[in-house]
């Protein structure tokens, strides 16, 4: 089945042209806090990308019923719910990856992403359409996540996914770890890098 | 009939309907999901306790090793203190509980039978920073307290510091603080201070009157299969 190209736009756009942290710089807060190594900026990604797309779809699909006064608390409550369910979850059958993401897994009910699409797409689209969306979103944020803690964890370490990279002849010779890389402000710039390399590329597109 | 969904009848009985569904959903999943979660609590923790008893059982079932090892637990008032015989010793292993940077930080410390040199030692944290002080998990950190007396001369408790490099602790030993990480390595220091001096009091001022326990034939070989 070939994909129109609203389909498209709605899975893929947020993976560059349109993406959350870049663009809309929705969710930096947890880009800063998790992308020191990149197994827990990994299982971040993933979580973040299933919680918006599934609560995506349930809001999209109570969208008419929701009393307008309320409709951010109706949202919240469907957030929570879900980010408590993937807490408990991932508890019982992945303990250690659990205890990793510790207090950042319960703050994705507080990341700007979730409640940015629930507001701006879900309400006031189609099931199908907001699954894609929340999806694109998903990943869109999982993407930098992933560059960043690429980036702070073999500067910063030396390794990758727990793995030495860095061959130590390169310490023998005097190379050392940026320690600076480990500190959440290098997050923060390393971001500012993102955008400016994407920025500056889309520019010439245009 | 068309609701109108915006008078305060309907939101009310809205919100009361998405709550109880939650709630219900929710509570059904902890109940669920419980068992293992405390399997993997326990198990969590029998992991840590080998790791500071330096057994490795990376290829064999934690839970099983834990069980041939780990024979007896003594209590005092509300604190245990675990009995293990590692290699055919007798090692005392104390948890720890106490406060790092961002929350909670707690270990097991493995003492040897005279209740003074730290046999191994193993922390945990609920939040310290990747990188900085999340560092007291591993094990450069950890082996720096290997072979430390928790006691002074005189024999009595006075902990084991954990002192920025360069600087002396008096009267009782020390290990390298992580550099970039001062409170949680002031937390450690801090965690075996309190817990080794004040809380464990009771099972550290009784001091072994000479060999009571006649180490029952314990399967010797199964316990010599998991040396490193």
């Amino acid at each position: 089945m070939a994909l129109s190209q609203k389909t498209k736009d709605t899975l893929l756009g947020p993976l560059n042209a349109n993406n959350p942290v870049v663009v809309q710089i929705l969710g930096i807060c947890s880009a800063l806090a998790v992308t020191v190594q990149l197994k827990p900026a990994l299982v971040m990604g993933i979580a973040v990308t299933i919680i918006v797309a599934m609560s995506n779809v349930i809001v999209s699909l109570i969208r008419n019923t929701i009393p307008m006064r309320v409709r951010i608390i109706v949202q919240l409550v469907v957030v929570a719910a879900l980010v408590t369910l993937v807490s408990e979850i991932l508890k019982a059958f992945a303990y250690d990856v659990a205890m990793q993401l510790s207090v950042y897994l319960g703050l994705i009910i507080t990341n700007c992403i979730l409640m940015g699409r629930l507001e701006a797409f879900a309400m006031t689209n189609k099931v199908w359409d907001s699954f894609l969306d929340g999806l694109g979103n998903g990943l869109g944020y999982a993407l930098v996540l992933v560059i960043v803690a690429f980036v702070r964890e073999l500067l910063g370490s030396g390794q990758l996914l727990g793995f030495q990279v860095i061959p130590e002849s390169f310490y023998a010779a005097g190379y050392e770890n940026c320690g600076m890389m480990l500190m959440p402000a290098m997050a923060l710039i390393l971001v500012g890098c993102v955008i400016w390399a994407h920025r500056s590329i889309n520019e010439e597109k245009k | 009939m068309k609701l109108n969904t915006n008078s305060n009848i309907y939101t009310f009985v809205y919100m009361t309907i998405v709550v109880v569904i939650v709630a219900v959903l929710l509570a059904l999943a902890n109940q669920a999901l419980k068992p293992r979660q405390d399997a993997n609590i326990l198990l969590d923790k029998q992991k840590q306790i080998l790791g500071a008893l330096k057994v490795d059982w990376m290829e064999s079932d934690p839970a099983e090793i834990y069980y041939t090892l780990v024979n007896d637990t003594l209590t005092f008032g509300d604190k245990e203190v675990y009995v293990a015989n590692v290699n055919g010793a007798t090692k005392y292993v104390l948890p720890l509980s106490g406060k790092g940077l961002w929350g909670g930080i707690g270990g097991y410390l493995a003492l040897d039978e005279d209740k003074n040199t730290i046999y191994g030692v193993n922390f945990n944290h609920e939040g310290e920073t990747p990188g900085l002080g999340a560092k007291i998990v591993e094990l450069p950190f950890r082996q720096s307290f290997e072979g430390k007396h928790i006691r002074n001369a005189e024999g009595s408790v006075v902990s084991v510091a954990v002192l920025k490099q360069g600087k002396l602790a008096e009267g009782q030993e020390q290990v390298d603080a992580i550099s970039g990480a001062t409170i949680t390595s002031t937390g450690v220091s801090t965690m075996l201070n309190e817990e080794l001096v004040n809380n464990y009091k009771e099972f550290l001022s009784e001091l072994p009157a000479v060999e009571e326990e006649t180490a029952e034939e314990e399967n010797v070989e199964s316990i010599e299969e998991e040396e490193e």
